[in-house]
């Protein structure tokens, strides 16, 4: 584990909200495995160092741009679990009154710009959000969350181009897991990933995303100095997704082997890793960690509960919100 | 006769076609080993290899230009986008090169590819992953745009596009897949332009597309229980047209409502009722009414998301307002 200068309550915090995301991620593929969730939905599990890891260097007057696999870089920008919940089984209450739902969420107290179904989708919108942070003197950075599938989209070039040419305080955020969809990354993406925002003249970095210190000592540097306006910047998270590429895809031996995804979960699982570090250093106890833990998994049940007796958007509600008042 | 899922209709067509001729091959995300998201192409890396079947980095626009630069020079590509709503990213590809470029170089060139995607909402699916955008390119000179309605029409109409020396779209109901129809097994072709009369009836024609047939027929077989015998049509192909198949039958029920699950303004309803009025007007009794999907992004919520599309009932309600004149005052 890289070694930050920060206090217990930061550490608690981010093993806090990775449990947050696990669960909410166990807690919502139990609502699809029992036929209680409309379509389909796709598993952060695996990944939460990541999100964690950068959020947490975040203010929420901080952006970030999501993507498909978003629920965990919501949880991380400070959501709950009801309106999340709420708004997975397409709920009034829920973030985008249901007619968003686990691909679309934003919340925009907390700014969450939104989950994207088109990969690659959000890397205008981040970069344009980091324009008008410029633009208007304000003094915050945009985080743009994407897969290494996305990297393919000719998009991420013409606006890192445009990033660097104007210095944006924009962070691109590649969170490599090995796969898109059902293809190996080595098999879509040509040379390497780093290497090409380099060629824009982005400074670039490579981090182990199971290492959530890692991950959280580097985004506030890089988050500080966006601030001085010294962006953009380009961070290539290594990682892993445990489940398929949605709940959906249980059979997947055909891409990759069941003894992978063990060596992912037994020896590289960020939250298994940190619980270790925060107990060997002496900042949490075995005993406050389950309390901790049960706690997350009361607070996700309750919002379930809540959301599963939580009523429809009136149909009156169909044709609101096409156009802005 | 033996019957199949349309999903391997698909799979069918393709696989004659490549045995048949050798400048044929797909390309596109997933469509090799996992043989796409919905299991469509299964089964044909293994016969033609992965130098035939190839698997792209998520990255449209660039193999969809690679697709028209290959059907250019001499090979014809079938192209596998996803989801409908990616038509979007390729525009440019398709509709400023594919579409032209035969016409802009005086018949020199030919651009004969398929692009093959799918269309239609109700699978929870939400907004960017739920359209139905046929009109988009129906509008655009230089395309050709097929619309199967079942297993039948997805092979025949599939084997027609890739012998087409022109640029194909083509939209599979993505809840269809799954749907078994007669299929035979000796082979056929669908020619475009060719609508087929699903069901006879004297009092109001229901044309409809895609997914929509089935909307259709369902409402024909209630509302003939209450007298009304509907005339159900697809027109299999909406470029091109067979406007005289329609307009024979609307000059003899003199009622026609148009269903497609495009949103309904500006689509492809809408030009085709425009049509029946143009070329139909003296024999109609009311208005021709459009039914698509609602001019909203299409919601995630299942509360929301089913009163978007057309169904049965609102056919049925829409056409016995027809048949008892009572629209003819309406506008
Ligand atoms: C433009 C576009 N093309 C294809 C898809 C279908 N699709 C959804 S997720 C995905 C894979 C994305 O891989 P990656 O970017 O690595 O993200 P991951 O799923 O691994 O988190 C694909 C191909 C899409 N949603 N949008
Ligand atoms: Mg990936």
């Amino acid at each position: 584990m890289a070694k930050t200068k920060t206090n217990t309550e930061d550490y608690l915090r981010m093993y806090r909200q990775m449990m947050r995301i696990r669960t909410f991620e166990d807690t919502a593929n139990q609502l699809y495995l029992s036929a209680k969730m409309p379509g389909l939905t796709h598993m952060y599990s695996g990944e939460e160092a990541v999100a964690v890891g950068i959020c947490e260097a975040l203010t929420d007057d901080d952006r970030i741009t999501s993507t498909h696999r978003g629920h965990g870089h919501c949880v991380a920008k400070g959501a709950n679990f009801k309106e999340m919940f709420c708004e997975l089984l397409g709920k009034e209450e829920g973030y985008c009154r249901g007619k968003g739902g686990s691909m679309h969420i934003a919340d925009q107290s907390h700014g969450n710009l939104g989950a994207n179904a088109i990969v690659g989708g959000s890397m205008g919108i981040a970069t344009g959000s980091a324009l008008r942070a410029k633009l208007l003197g304000q003094d915050d950075v945009t985080v743009c969350f994407f897969g290494d599938g996305a990297t393919a989209q000719g998009l991420l070039y013409e606006v890192m181009n445009m990033a660097a040419l104007w210095n944006l305080p924009v962070i691109y955020a590649c969170e490599n897991n090995g796969y898109s969809e059902y293809t190996k990354t080595e098999e879509i993406a040509a040379g390497s990933i780093t290497a090409r925002a380099e060629a824009f003249g982005i400074e670039a970095f490579k981090v182990d995303g199971q290492d959530v210190l890692a991950v959280n000592e580097l985004t506030q540097k890089l988050v500080a100095r966006c601030r001085k306006g010294e962006g953009p910047f380009f961070i290539e998270l290594e990682t892993y997704r445990y489940h398929g590429h949605h709940v959906g895809d249980i059979n997947r031996e055909y891409y990759r082997s069941k003894d992978e995804e063990k060596d992912w979960k037994e020896n590289r699982d960020p939250i298994i890793r940190f619980r270790g570090y925060l107990v060997s250093e002496g900042i949490a106890t075995e005993d406050e960690i389950e309390a901790m833990n049960a706690e997350i998994e009361k607070d996700a049940s309750e919002a379930v509960a809540y959301a599963e007796a939580a009523k429809y958007p009136d149909v009156s509600e169909v044709d609101m919100h096409v156009y802005a008042d | 006769m033996r019957e199949i899922t349309l999903s391997q209709a698909v799979n069918e067509a393709i696989a004659e076609e490549m045995r048949r001729d050798p400048t044929v091959f797909l390309l596109g995300e997933d469509v090799a080993e996992a043989g796409t998201p919905f299991k469509v192409l299964s089964g044909l890396v293994e016969e033609f290899g992965t130098e035939r079947v190839i698997d792209t980095p998520i990255a449209e626009p660039g193999f969809m230009g690679i697709a028209v630069g290959a059907a250019m020079t001499g090979a014809r590509p079938i192209v596998d986008l996803m989801f409908g709503d990616f038509i979007f990213l390729i525009m440019d590809q398709l509709c400023n090169q594919a579409a032209k470029i035969h016409y802009m170089s005086g018949g020199k060139l030919n651009v004969p590819l398929v692009l093959r995607t799918n269309m239609g909402a109700t699978r929870r699916s939400a907004a960017q992953h739920s359209q139905s955008l046929q009109a988009l390119v129906a509008h655009i000179p230089g395309l050709k745009v097929a619309m199967p309605s079942s297993a039948y029409e997805a092979k025949g109409l599939m084997k027609t596009a890739i012998r087409d020396n022109n640029p194909v779209v083509i939209f599979e109901d993505k809840l269809m897949y799954q749907d078994k129809a007669p299929v035979p097994e000796e082979e056929y072709l669908i020619p475009f332009g060719e609508a087929h009369i699903k069901r006879e009836g004297s009092d109001i024609t229901l044309i409809a597309t895609s997914s929509m047939v089935q909307v259709a027929e369902k409402a024909a077989a209630i509302l003939s229980k209450e007298g009304i015998e509907a005339e159900v049509i697809d027109p299999r192909t909406i470029v091109p047209l067979d406007e005289a198949t329609l307009i024979q039958s609307v000059k003899k029920t003199s009622r026609a409502i148009v269903i497609d699950e495009g949103h309904q303004s500006y689509g492809i309803t809408s030009e085709i009722a425009s049509r029946l009025n143009e070329k139909a007007f003296y024999h109609l009794d009311t208005p021709v009414v459009r039914m698509g999907a609602m001019d909203v992004p299409i919601p995630f919520s299942p509360a929301l998301e089913d009163i978007t599309v057309p169904t049965p009932d609102r056919v049925i309600e829409m056409a016995c307002k027809l048949c008892s004149g009572e629209m003819i005052h309406a506008a």
